[in-house]
């Protein structure tokens, strides 16, 4: 490491920065803008630089690590075009609460406003879709604005943060600096919780009779799964959790209620408007989770902590708000709970009773290949264990529903901002950080073709992803609202007379290619590429094209109010 | 109701677009906005003057001291405050409305900043509600133009 004092060029400065911040993984793209920084990283052997094909590729690679590890994502682009093509990462990333820090190449500041040559308003653009973000104009202010940007975003509620470095800037030398802390005078995010409120909120938690914990991605991101599952069990309170809360709490255990809202369980959704008091944690009452606003938990007392002011009485008014970080709140709660409480024996078994009624099951034949098999088969063989990214669509939807996940930071998809192509992408991203867990990715067929570039950067670098892609040769989801809603109009979904050959463009990749029809050759692909971990394997999964994803909420229903199979069978086949 | 919210800002390139970007993408009433600098070099003060009800009012709060740049964020709608607005405004000058302009100006208790043969322009300073009655009367007149600076506010002393 360079001691401060020493003079260095902005380029130096920046991989100086880096180090402090202990990034090991950079997903980039060079271009003019970034001449400088390219030439310093030729000789930086400390920090791998991932050459992505696509800098929107680059985003989700960074949103995919940051998520499977908890540490921020590391983005390198150039100015213009590149600056641009990450504006879709990044919205994601900021939908998600995902921590990461994009660093943009600019024209030398003399021609900013000029219209030059691979010119963008990239700060301008970026400001409703970054948590904070930059423009470097001197030199001597580049470690600063670094720091600041990697401490904005991974702290309080993470999310991206951008910093726009003119080249003229990365050129520039000066004495190299690095402040024992950050101070930004306008943020000061709240982590400890208020003590009264959290007292409050364990007395209603100890007398509640029919008690749902309501789960969300802040858990995770907090790191409080532990505390949660000790509440939970201590306390028989069931847990359901949000799409990006799954895993928070063991799918496997019996106070699991799964997922809610939309897609969730009918259980679920049934505990939420018929529960005497639900304790929402990290979560944002998302409109996907809620439905109808008005009938939502309404017999709830509504307890809500989150780290994020803004979220509280959103969209729901709530009873007790308790701002502050997830893991604070948990475990203040730990402590302050009574050893007794309310028998919640009652409340058990009539959710085991909506259990019963309307279990989460889809019918399976040997022959016909059905997505829903696809997950089990991958759950049951990676024992809930696996890193599983997703696509979005139907697959995903029904990732939620079947695989068991077991453990946090388990599920990584496009939540908020439902990006197509963020999964193959993600899935790298992901298998960087963690290679001590198999890493899978369930994709459509038409998400895989919004980012199949990336397929080469996968093979390249040899990372043993599994990417299974779920080939209905329909875009699933959109065709099914067009069968319920929109009068069978199947404008535009139908994708079976224009898909490539998957198989042979996997292998034109350099990739293992599988591809499995029947449920037997599906069990056998899987384990086949669970096995293989010198590089990336590729299975084509041809499933029924037109299954529906149950039970369903419709858009702005009340989430009681579920549809729980297809209205006319005739559509089926 | 009307809500005038006072937010104190880092006096930093691409601070008020910012916040009034924010506005805009979260769809909040964004009535007038102005922004000078204060005491200290490094911070600008904000007056906002917002419509909406209670709840929205609360979200407008939380999402401005949400961003990175604002150091504090106070709504002074209930609170001992001086609220003012400069209105500079070019009438037509007549002969025959020229008395009844000049009783005006004095009601207002305003200036005249510039006369001409066929012209007039004058300031008037005072709450946006009295700027309002103010353009109301000179109305018949004949207004050529006129500019409003927004509400500028700041709280009372301490007694």
């Amino acid at each position: 490491m360079t001691e401060p004092g020493q003079k260095l060029n902005g380029s130096e400065i920046f991989f100086e920065c880096l180090r402090r911040e202990n990034v090991d993984y950079i997903f980039g793209y060079p271009g003019g803008a970034l001449l400088k920084v390219y030439e310093t990283l030729h000789d930086v052997k400390d920090i791998k630089h991932i050459l992505v094909r696509h800098e929107q590729g680059a985003t989700h690679m960074a949103e995919g690590y940051a998520r499977a590890t908890g540490r921020p994502g590391v983005v390198l682009v150039t100015s213009g075009p590149g600056a641009t093509n990450t504006v879709t990462g990044i919205s994601n990333a900021y939908m998600d609460s995902t921590p990461m820090v994009v660093f943009t190449g600019q024209v030398p500041s003399t021609l900013i406003g000029n219209d030059a040559f691979q010119e963008a308003d990239i700060v301008g653009i970026t400001r409703p879709i970054t948590k904070h973000n930059f423009l470097v104009k001197d030199v001597r202010e580049l470690a600063t604005t670094i720091q600041k940007a990697f401490y904005l975003a991974t702290t309080g509620r993470p999310g991206p943060v951008l910093v726009d470095m003119p080249k003229d800037v990365l050129n520039a030398e000066c004495a190299f600096e690095w402040p024992e802390s950050v101070e930004i005078r306008g943020y000061k995010p709240t982590i400890k919780c208020h003590a009264n409120q959290v007292q409050k909120a364990a007395k209603m938690i100890a007398k509640a009779k029919r008690p749902l914990f309501y789960i969300g991605g802040g858990v995770i991101t907090a790191e409080a799964s532990e505390e949660l599952r000790k509440i939970a069990i201590d306390q028989d309170i069931p847990v359901t959790m949000t799409l990006q809360g799954l895993g928070a709490f063991p799918g496997d255990h019996p106070l699991s209620m799964g997922m809610l809202g939309m897609h969730g369980t009918f259980w679920a959704n049934q505990a939420v408007n018929n529960c005497d008091l639900l304790i929402a944690v990290g979560a944002r009452f998302d409109d996907r989770v809620t439905g109808k606003v008005d009938t939502f938990a309404t017999q709830a007392f509504k307890i809500h902590n989150d780290i994020d002011p803004t979220n509280v009485d959103k969209n729901i008014k709530v009873d007790l708000p308790v701002v502050g970080d997830a893991k604070d709140f948990l475990a203040s709660i730990l402590n302050e709970l009574p050893k007794s409480h309310e028998s919640r024996s009652p409340w058990l078994a009539q959710i085991k009773a909506w259990q019963e009624q309307c279990p989460m099951n889809y019918s399976d034949g040997e022959d016909s290949l059905k997505t829903e098999f696809v997950i089990d088969e991958v759950s049951r063989q990676t024992k809930g264990h696996a890193v599983v990214v997703t696509d979005v669509g139907q697959h995903q939807m029904w990732t939620a529903q079947y695989y068991k996940f077991t453990e946090p930071r388990s599920i990584i998809t496009s939540g908020g901002l439902g990006t197509m192509g963020f999964g193959l992408p993600a899935t790298i991203g992901a298998a960087f950080g963690v290679t001590d867990r198999p890493v899978v990715l369930f994709c459509g067929d038409g998400g895989l073709m919004m980012n199949i570039q990336e397929m080469v950067t996968a093979v390249y670098n040899k990372v043993p992803i599994k990417i299974f892609l779920i080939n209905n040769s329909y875009l699933g989801m959109v065709r099914q609202w067009q069968e319920l809603f929109h009068k069978e109009k199947y404008s535009f979904t139908d994708l079976e007379s224009s898909n490539p050959d998957f198989v042979k463009l996997a292998e034109a990749f350099g990739c293992r290619a599988i591809c499995a029809t029947t449920q037997e050759e599906a069990r056998k692909a899987i384990s086949e590429a669970l096995a293989y971990n010198d590089g990336p394997t590729f299975v084509e999964f041809r499933v029924v094209r037109k299954d529906m994803v149950f039970p369903m909420v419709p858009a702005g229903g009340s989430i009681s109010d579920m549809m729980l199979a297809r209205l006319n069978p005739k559509t089926m086949v | 109701m009307k809500h005038l919210i006072s937010v104190l800002v880092e006096n930093k390139f691409g601070t008020l677009n910012r916040v009034a970007a924010m506005f805009s993408a979260r769809g909040f009433n964004l009535e007038s906005i102005s922004i000078g600098e204060t005491e200290d070099a490094e911070v600008s003060r904000m007056t906002i003057v917002t419509r909406g009800e209670d709840r929205i009012i609360s979200q407008v709060l939380k999402q401005l001291n949400r961003l990175v740049d604002t150091i504090k964020v106070t709504d002074l709608t209930h609170q001992p405050h001086v609220e003012r607005e400069l209105l500079l405004m070019s009438l037509k000058l007549t002969k025959t409305a020229q008395h009844e302009i000049f009783e005006l100006i004095n009601v207002f208790k305003g200036k005249v900043v510039d006369i001409k043969q066929k012209s007039i322009t004058i300031e008037v300073i005072g709450s946006p509600d009295k700027i309002n009655t103010a353009i109301d009367l000179f109305r018949p007149f004949g207004i050529r133009e006129l500019a409003r600076s927004g509400a500028v506010a700041i709280h009372r002393g301490e007694s």
